[in-house]
């Protein structure tokens, strides 16, 4: 069963089009990750699945809830938590589970013990009545799932769990989700821009370039539809629409692309490739500057399907940022 | 509605809980009306006597001190969206808004929050006022008008401070807001010097001005003579404005949600 559908969303901010046409679905009980760069519209996906705002056109449903006719219906099955923490940073650690289990219906002694469990589980027991103003980074973001946990959703919403955090707290986060993804028997949906971070954490993912579905699959198929490996190659010059022509018509080259002044290719081999490549651009007297070489990673997924570097996109999508992810 | 009052009961419990743990914001925020009635009443105490009166008592203490309350109350109220600026800041709404909380009661909690502390900081300036003299003349029944005038007073205006707060979402712009609302308002009403006293264009203007609807009410039941008929009347104004500006606090409420 699907636990969450979502069929062409389209949304429009101003004259930003935040969604056109987003597709994906999500099997019941799956981790699934929504990845893409800054202002690629996943933040905007997730505020439409958590019932934050309507679309401007598409249908989507959440355990079986439209998000649009029955709103509080798909609240009370989902836990939502925000990219930027939305925790009461004046009030305790409990006293903030314990509002947010009190605005899901919960009560009395029930509501007690799970607040108590939750603090447990996420390693907050200690501080539990201490101001979240004095928790560190990581000890607010992990309250932040709790808030999201607190009723027992059936699907729970994690946008950009670990922007923010250092590596450390990042790395210990992605031990809790996968902890929690199992003993609580959740849907989750993800986003993320960080290319490891749904790797290790998605079950699948979708891949979300300027407000549309590139491509849809588990990491292991995303990588293995690109056959090879990757050549990376820096070039000393700007000779570079040359040296795409003269890597591209190389044997064993499937795919050559340029990227400023670096060459992107996949090759069936890359040790065996490197030779032929950096002699084939020597004889046309283009200057190498480094070569690296290495199995395909998400990275190499996105270019290969959107064109563009993940990274140079999302810096574009921070600096220009035009609405969804940074907005209110 | 039995669910919208019960989401604002937990919401006001949130706020109160918070300021609870810092008590000491409800004494420094009593400090400025202290001032006023201390000092102010003290430095200006011979008014009483002056030409034409209207004051209805030569105890200037006595006429001013309700009127501490109304104001206390009304520049708490200009102030209080600044709480819902904050929540917006902290993206604390929206964590919200992805539950089934009811929407209205993330407004009025807030106006209900204000009012209470108005009520609060009352209560603590008549009870000052008694040490000073001032007798109220109607009693019980006097200290209930003059909170409930205070509440009434506050709310009105926190609804509009929470509507406006919605609209413009900043800090800076809210003060700026604030300060153009406050003191013209406190200036044309008859809270530091009878009615009478003003120029024509001025009472004019004070028949108009709620805040001044509130010092009637307030003032009518401490001093003697006490007309009923007004203090009804200012009461139900003042209750007429707090539902039209909850209502507009809860139109921009929507008109924010329509940004996220």
């Amino acid at each position: 069963m699907d636990a969450i559908v979502v069929d062409e969303l389209r949304k429009r901010y101003g004259n930003v089009q935040a969604l056109e046409g987003v597709s994906f679905a999500v099997r019941a009980g799956e981790v699934f990750g929504l990845l893409g760069p800054n202002g690629a519209g996943k933040s905007t996906t997730v505020k439409v699945l958590a019932t934050l705002t309507k679309p401007d056109a598409g249908r989507a449903e959440v355990a079986g809830h439209d998000v649009v006719r029955e709103p509080n219906a798909v609240r009370r099955a989902i836990g939502y938590v925000p990219q930027s923490s939305g925790v009461d940073r004046d009030a305790t650690g409990r006293e903030n589970l314990m509002l947010q289990g009190r605005v899901q219906g919960m009560s009395g002694r029930a509501l007690e013990t799970r607040v108590a469990e939750l603090l447990d589980l996420l390693g907050l027991a200690r501080s539990a009545d201490r101001v979240v103003r004095g928790y560190s980074g990581g000890m607010k973001r992990r309250l932040d799932v709790g808030l999201g946990l607190v009723h027992r959703p059936q699907v729970l919403f994690l946008d950009e769990p670990t922007t923010g955090l250092d590596p450390e707290a990042r790395a210990s986060m992605w031990e809790e989700l996968e902890r929690l993804a199992e003993g609580e028997s959740l849907t989750i949906l993800l986003t993320t821009h960080y290319m490891e971070e749904a790797d290790e954490l998605a079950d699948r993912l979708a891949i979300v370039s300027r407000g549309r579905v590139i491509v849809e699959g588990t990491p292991e198929q995303l990588k293995q539809s690109l056959r090879g490996e990757a050549v990376e190659v820096e070039l000393a010059d700007g000779r570079a629409a040359e040296a795409e022509a003269v890597v591209s018509g190389l044997e064993g080259v499937f795919e050559a692309s340029i990227e400023g002044r670096r060459l992107h290719s996949r090759v069936a081999s890359g040790a065996r490739a490197i030779p032929f490549i950096l002699s084939a651009l020597e004889a046309e007297g283009i200057g190498v500057e480094a070569v690296t070489t290495h199995r395909p990673s998400l990275d190499d997924v996105y270019l290969h399907y959107t064109g563009r570097e993940f990274a140079a996109e999302d810096e574009q999508g921070r600096a220009g940022d035009s609405g969804e992810d940074g907005r209110r | 509605m039995s669910v919208a009052v019960r989401h604002t009961w937990f919401m006001v419990g949130r706020q109160l809980r918070n300021l609870m743990r810092e008590p000491i914001w409800i004494a420094l925020l009593l400090v400025q009306p202290m001032v006023w009635l201390l000092l102010y009443g003290q430095l200006f105490k011979r008014v009483t006597h002056l030409p034409g009166g209207g004051f209805g008592t030569t105890s200037y203490i006595t006429f001013l001190a309700p009127a501490i309350v109304i104001m206390n109350a009304f520049f708490g109220a200009t102030w209080s969206g600044m709480a819902m600026i904050s929540d917006l800041d902290r993206d604390v709404l929206p964590r919200f808004l992805a539950t089934p909380v009811s929407r209205i009661s993330l407004v009025v909690s807030q106006i209900v929050r204000s009012a209470l502390i108005a009520v609060i900081q009352g209560a603590i300036i008549l009870l000052v006022s008694i040490t000073l003299g001032v007798r109220v003349h109607t009693a019980v029944l006097g200290w209930v008008v003059v909170l409930l005038a205070a509440a009434l007073m506050n709310s009105a205006f926190a609804g509009l401070s929470q509507g406006i707060a919605l609209l413009v979402r900043k800090e800076a712009t809210m003060i700026a807001i604030a300060n153009f609302i406050g003191l013209p308002l406190f200036f044309l009403s008859s809270t530091l010097i009878s009615i009478r006293q003003i120029p024509h264009w001025m009472q004019i203007a004070a028949k108009f001005n709620p805040v001044n609807w509130g010092v009637i009410a307030a003032r009518e039941v401490v001093l003697p003579g006490t007309d009923w008929n007004s203090v009804g009347l200012h009461l139900a104004l003042l209750f007429a404005l707090s539902v039209a500006t909850a209502a507009f606090a809860t139109w921009t409420f929507r008109a924010y949600q329509r940004t996220i």
